[in-house]
């Protein structure tokens, strides 16, 4: 067999590759349109037809971490000459950095939101991943009274779409303080989460014989030193994999994030679309706003692509 | 090493009882083969040993002290699983060394430790690779090396060479042994394969539906079976059984099989204690105890063959004697065909008689 394909068999695979290609257009194709507004300026971001070659320029990303404000006439050559070159991009695209008394340029609130969206994200996917590999550990390994209905419990919390609880949540979060702050969110999107992790992890829990924790036991561990030091590394593909669909789930998470932060505790998401300013809506800042909060995803997945490969722990049991 | 002892010991998982009172001695030093079918407690019995199970009921003793409240870890034994279960994210060294790490030895100590064993096993040269890259045979050598690393009381095998092939299994069954042998270790070795039982087995505790069916030496399980269990299930080619008839006069008796009316003569010294027990015995007769002739002699009794098991070394040639079939041992190419006549005798000393409704083998006293 190996080396001889039919006729047919050469069709599909082609096909099939074909399809591949297909999807990876269809899918790349809207991170390619963001990456490109994201460094175009601002009278080329929605042009019909759309621009796809032109000078990539960084004013985008000048205006999102900036304070501006509209100019109405051209500043003089001397003004110009004498600002720094990203204030100089600002004033090409009519607008002007807002400076505060000191003449310390004003920035904008991106950076913190952005840090708040990693804070909570990384927070939160900790939170649920642990909590949801020991509960599955528990409910994998050990004779839990009603197992089948505590396991239905557990999914049942993500029957009802979220925003359905949205109002009530916000009425109990500012009645215990919880409203806008970081520890907030880290609870809400950690128990938004533990559900999916806890099915996902007893999925993998499950694949993982129970001998090799037997043999630990018996070699003279405790079920705690075998669980961390057998069961922990050979859930390393479910762990990694569970993180990452915790940490998408977290980090793009709009609607709760509009609700229950408008400061101190915001996330990017809500932020993002507030930075549309006034008048002509300026898409490029949008655009570089959007790009920047993609990384961290795309970088994280790219970190654990190892991990999520299965087939490390293949074939060193028999059945 | 260390005596084990279980005492009483009851086990059920639910409503089924899987463990049914057994009391049971393992010597020091001894090597104890658990025989039975699957499903026949011997891997719970096991388990329980090694504290991989609790016990309903009942004690168990390590060298006199009471272990069933004890953790596994707490009681100084090693396991050898049918899987092996090497850990995959560690290579063949570490998984070696990884019960030395749960004792606190010092790195010397322990590089010596898992060096030796690994010489021991001639796995000195797979130490740096991972269990996946190993063969079979190599995994239950490592699997075994893990075991005995550290020195522990009592070794536990629950059908370590199971998953391997045929040729490779009798490999590593007279290895087993050659370990036994040097090391001197308490073993205890779960199987449902005869032969490895016979094989290696100073005793052999067969088992059947949770309870003990016989404890004894591989010859003695084998010649003097204690009931119709052990007689069936020990041994290959089977025993023959068949519903016996006796009928006694003048010193001798004649056993009548099955329903015809051919029949053996037995000194009757052999089957004087069977008289009391009345109807409902059974005769059993290995392959081997049954002689075939060409021709007719006194004491044999005509009958055809019906299907001929050429196995090489000797033949297993069925024959059908009224309404029962008969299974004989023969020098290869005895019988040339099937539905070919050939007189048969079995040998009275090597038979068995067993009680129908209890299934008990029924002795004299020789």
């Amino acid at each position: 067999m190996a080396g001889i394909r039919t006729r047919q068999e050469v069709f599909f695979n082609r096909a099939a590759i074909a399809g591949v290609m297909v999807a990876l257009f269809i899918m790349l194709v809207p991170i390619y349109w963001i990456t490109s507004t994201a460094f175009k300026p601002r009278n080329l971001a929605t042009t019909i037809p759309p621009t796809v070659i032109f000078t990539p320029e960084i004013s985008p990303f000048v205006k999102l971490f900036t304070k501006r404000s509209q100019l109405r006439d051209p500043v003089s050559q001397e003004i110009y000459d004498a600002a720094p070159w990203w204030e100089q991009m600002v004033f090409d695209g009519g607008q002007k950095v807002v400076r505060s008394n000191k003449g310390v340029v004003r920035r904008s609130g991106y950076g913190q939101r952005f840090v708040n969206s990693l804070i909570i994200a990384i927070t939160s996917t900790f939170l649920a991943v642990s909590m949801g590999t020991l509960t599955a550990y528990g409910f994998s390994r050990f004779k839990v009274k009603g197992e089948d209905d505590w396991m239905f419990f557990i999914l049942s919390t993500r029957m009802l779409p979220p925003v359905v609880v949205a109002i009530p949540m916000f009425l109990m979060y500012r009645l215990v303080g919880l409203h806008d702050t970081h520890i907030g969110l880290i609870i809400l999107y950690t128990a938004f989460n533990l559900s999916f992790s806890v099915w996902l992890m007893k999925g993998f829990i499950d694949e993982i014989p129970r001998e090799y924790e037997e043999a630990a036991l018996v070699d003279g561990y405790t079920r705690m030193q075998a669980f961390f030091k057998i069961v922990l590394p050979e859930a390393m593909t479910g762990i990694a994999a569970t993180a990452v669909f915790c940490f998408i789930t977290a980090w793009n998470e709009y609607a709760f994030a509009l609700i229950m932060t408008n400061r101190r505790a915001q996330t990017a998401p809500p932020f993002i679309p507030s930075q549309i300013g006034s008048g002509l809506p300026d898409w490029t800042v949008i655009a570089a706003g959007t790009f920047l909060f993609l990384l961290p995803v795309a970088i994280f997945t790219f970190l654990l692509r190892n991990h999520l490969l299965r087939g490390m722990s293949f074939g060193a049991i028999r059945k | 090493m260390a005596q084990i002892e279980l005492k009483n010991v009851q086990k059920f998982f639910g409503p089924v009882q899987v463990i049914k009172d057994m009391n049971l001695t393992i010597n020091d030093g001894e090597f104890v083969v658990m025989l039975g079918q699957s499903g026949c407690g011997k891997t719970t019995t096991l388990r329980a040993i090694a504290g991989l199970e609790t016990v309903t009921s009942g004690e168990i003793f390590i060298d006199g002290v009471a272990v069933h409240e004890k953790k596994a870890a707490d009681r100084d034994i090693a396991f050898v699983f049918q899987s092996f279960s090497l850990y995959p994210h560690m290579n063949v060294y570490e998984n070696i060394a990884f019960p030395l790490r749960a004792v606190g030895m010092s790195n010397a100590e322990r590089d010596k430790a898992v060096k030796e064993v690994a010489e021991i096993l001639q796995i000195t040269a797979l130490l740096d690779r991972r269990p996946s890259a190993l063969a079979g045979g190599d995994m239950q050598r490592v699997a075994i090396g893990r075991a005995l690393v550290r020195r522990p009381k009592a070794l536990l095998m629950d059908e370590p060479i199971g998953a391997l092939d045929a040729k490779l299994r009798e490999e590593m069954r007279s290895e087993i042994k050659r370990l036994h042998i040097s090391r001197g270790s308490t073993s205890v070795y779960v199987t449902h394969d005869q032969i490895e039982a016979m094989s290696l087995a100073d005793r052999i505790v067969i088992m059947h539906d949770g309870l003990l069916q016989q404890i004894g030496a591989p010859d003695e399980v084998y010649l003097k079976p204690a009931n119709l269990f052990v007689a069936e299930f020990v041994g290959s080619p089977v025993m023959n059984v068949a519903d016996v008839v006796l009928e006694t006069s003048g010193g001798q008796t004649r056993v009548r099989l099955g329903r015809g009316d051919a029949g053996f003569h037995f000194p009757a010294g052999l089957t004087n204690h069977l008289r009391e027990t009345g109807a409902g015995i059974a005769l059993g007769i290995r392959p081997e105890a049954v002689s075939l002739q060409h021709d007719a002699k006194d004491g044999y009794i005509p009958v055809e063959t019906t299907n001929i098991e050429p196995l090489g070394s000797h033949d297993i040639v069925d024959i059908r004697l009224g309404d029962i079939s008969l299974r004989a041992r023969t020098e290869s190419g005895f019988v040339s065909g099937e539905g070919q006549q050939v007189w048969v005798k079995i040998d009275p000393a090597q038979a068995h008689f067993f009680d129908r409704s209890s299934g008990l083998a029924l002795r004299g006293q020789s």
